[in-house]
């Protein structure tokens, strides 16, 4: 059911994976806040209740309405707190060496966007400065990411172009090729992605993953009808752990290919991705009048 | 009972493993502050795994009972040259001949890190006050930034060298292809600052926020302001960790996509 060979079958833009499918939480307090089927804070929430993991990285409520902080949360209370996709930058990784340190976590949880996922796996084969932590990431939940804004472009579409108090907002949405707001008191307010293209992080536009490739498990809400998440179980240790997780009742699944809109969709949005940002990479080398922008994917020169 | 004790002792007389195949390890000492050495020995069992299988220490300080840098195919090296030195310069000129690889190991080695700050004016050598790293005066091979290093990337980087200098062919092609950016590294030059992430992943338009290299300072002079890093210069002390750890200085999808076999791989190595 939905379990796929080692290679997959799509080609290369969904990444190895032993396995999808579109599944949501099973507890109900979970989804009351949760962006969609409220997978990563079950699985985080399984993983410490287990032991799993001592404590995860996530992002959650920092100083102003709607801007993240990475922080590490140690109990159920604190991942309940962290429910909800914020749609602007958490230095998660940040926290990555300090969470073995102050916080004495041998075995950590992490989740981040693909390029925080592909930080963690570059901290584990080249830790230049993250000293003992390789072997500690016990959980690494990468989330579908098209592209990250920073605070203020997100103050700006809310208050500017939404026209709605940032204190005030209850949910933030990217989907059905809209940016949506909706509101405490009910109201809806939907912006089209033209708009909200030009707020983009710059970094972003050389990305070249969508579905977090690098994690031990992927997810999010393309591809799954409302309310419900598509999952990659990519590495033997989320294996383990998710097989673990659906054998404890944490998560009501379905198979991927009894969906709508289905793995097509995540297909197709993540080759859109890829082939955008590929060709911002390679406009990027002829930048300049003989003089190109840095390429990362080539050398650290 | 009394032959069984003296079978058992017989088994622990022979070696059991082969040591031709071992590759010839040196850790060469200039002016550091043998934190990297503890690094490499903070392995613990790793190390003596390395020891036993990979590779022989045949020059060390405190470590090996040798006087002069003997011949080796890698030498580790630690700490910045004291150019008014005379010892320090001929050894390290002596370690470009005598060793096939020669790996800047720590901060100090590749980029003078805190060494950049002397001043001369230290009891007993007063005059010792110029520091290059080692790459200022011999062609250095591969990079360990960080300070200090830590354990982890010197043991992969060592049994990687392994597996370059004595692998099958796929693991040679691995070895190089993961040693490639710690070479480019050490081509790229000799200065290293907070600064390089503004001048090449923010000036660049290509950071994206993850806080890797806020993680990597081993003096937490980073911050985040607007989602990217703030370096207090200040505080920096130019050991090139922050730049190395960006997934965004260099970013090799041909190692990382196989992290999993990889790590397991090390890990089996010194199992």
């Amino acid at each position: 059911m939905g379990r796929s060979s080692e290679v997959n079958k799509m080609g290369t833009e969904l990444g190895k994976y032993k396995l999808c499918v579109s599944a949501r939480s099973s507890d109900k307090e979970i989804l009351k806040k949760a962006q969609d089927g409220g997978i990563v804070t079950q699985l985080f929430k399984y993983a410490l209740e287990e032991g799993i993991i001592d404590g995860a990285i996530v992002s959650g409520p920092g100083d102003e309405p709607w801007r993240p902080r990475p922080f590490v949360a140690t109990t159920v209370d604190e991942l309940m707190k962290s429910r909800g996709t914020k749609y602007n930058l958490s230095p998660n990784v940040s926290f990555i060496k300090e969470a073995t340190r102050s916080y004495g976590l041998d075995r950590i949880g992490i989740v981040g966007t693909p390029c925080q996922m592909q930080a963690t796996r570059k901290g584990q084969l080249y830790p230049v400065g993250l000293r003992d932590v390789p072997d500690k990431i016990a959980l690494a939940i990468g989330i579908f990411c098209m592209e990250n804004f920073p605070y203020q472009s997100i103050k700006q579409l809310v208050e500017d172009h939404a026209a709605m108090n940032l204190n005030a907002v209850k949910k933030m949405e990217i989907g059905k090729g809209k940016f949506w707001v909706y509101g405490e008191r009910g109201q809806v307010v939907q912006l089209p992605l033209k708009v909200t293209h030009k707020y983009e992080q710059p970094g972003c536009h050389v990305c070249l993953d969508y579905v977090a490739n690098l994690a031990d498990v992927s997810t999010g809400s393309v591809g799954s009808p409302d309310g419900w998440s598509t999952v990659f179980v990519r590495t033997k240790k989320g294996d383990d752990i998710w097989s673990k997780a659906i054998t404890a009742g944490c998560f009501e699944t379905k198979a991927i290919e009894q969906v709508k809109p289905g793995l097509e969709l995540v297909s197709k949005l993540a080759n859109e991705k890829i082939t955008k940002n590929q060709k911002t990479v390679e406009e990027r080398a002829k930048f300049g009048v003989n003089k190109a922008l840095r390429n990362p994917y080539i050398s650290p020169k | 009972m009394k032959a069984d004790v003296e079978k058992k002792a017989e088994v622990i007389k022979k070696e059991d493993k082969p040591v031709a195949d071992k590759i010839k390890v040196g850790h060469v000492h200039m002016s550091g502050c043998t934190g990297c050495l503890v690094s490499l020995a903070d392995n613990y069992g790793g190390l003596l795994t390395i020891l036993d299988r990979y590779a022989d220490l045949v020059y060390g300080l405190t470590l090996a009972d040798v006087r002069h840098i003997p011949k080796m195919d890698v030498a580790l090296v630690e700490g910045s040259v004291c150019i008014q030195d005379k010892l320090s310069v001929e050894e390290i000129k002596e370690t470009r001949e005598k060793a096939a690889v020669v790996v800047a190991v720590g901060g100090c080695a590749c980029y003078g890190n805190i060494t950049r700050f002397g001043r001369g004016g230290q009891t007993n050598q007063p005059q010792h006050e110029s520091y290059l790293p080692i790459g200022d005066l011999i062609k250095v091979d591969v990079y360990i930034p960080g300070c200090a290093p830590t354990p982890q990337l010197i043991r992969n980087v060592c049994v990687m060298a392994y597996l370059l200098l004595k692998g099958n062919k796929d693991q040679q092609e691995l070895a190089t292809k993961y040693l490639t950016p710690l070479m480019q590294l050490a081509d790229r030059g000799t200065e290293a600052c907070g600064c390089d992430l503004m001048y090449h992943i923010i000036n660049q338009g290509l950071c994206m926020g993850c806080g890797s290299c806020a993680a990597a300072c081993p003096v937490r002079a980073i911050t985040h302001e607007y989602g990217k890093p703030n370096v207090n210069r200040e505080m920096c002390i130019k050991c090139g960790a922050c730049y190395a750890q960006c997934p965004r200085s260099f970013f090799n999808f041909d190692v990382m996509n196989e992290f999993e076999g990889i790590m397991e791989a090390i890990d089996g190595a010194l199992k």
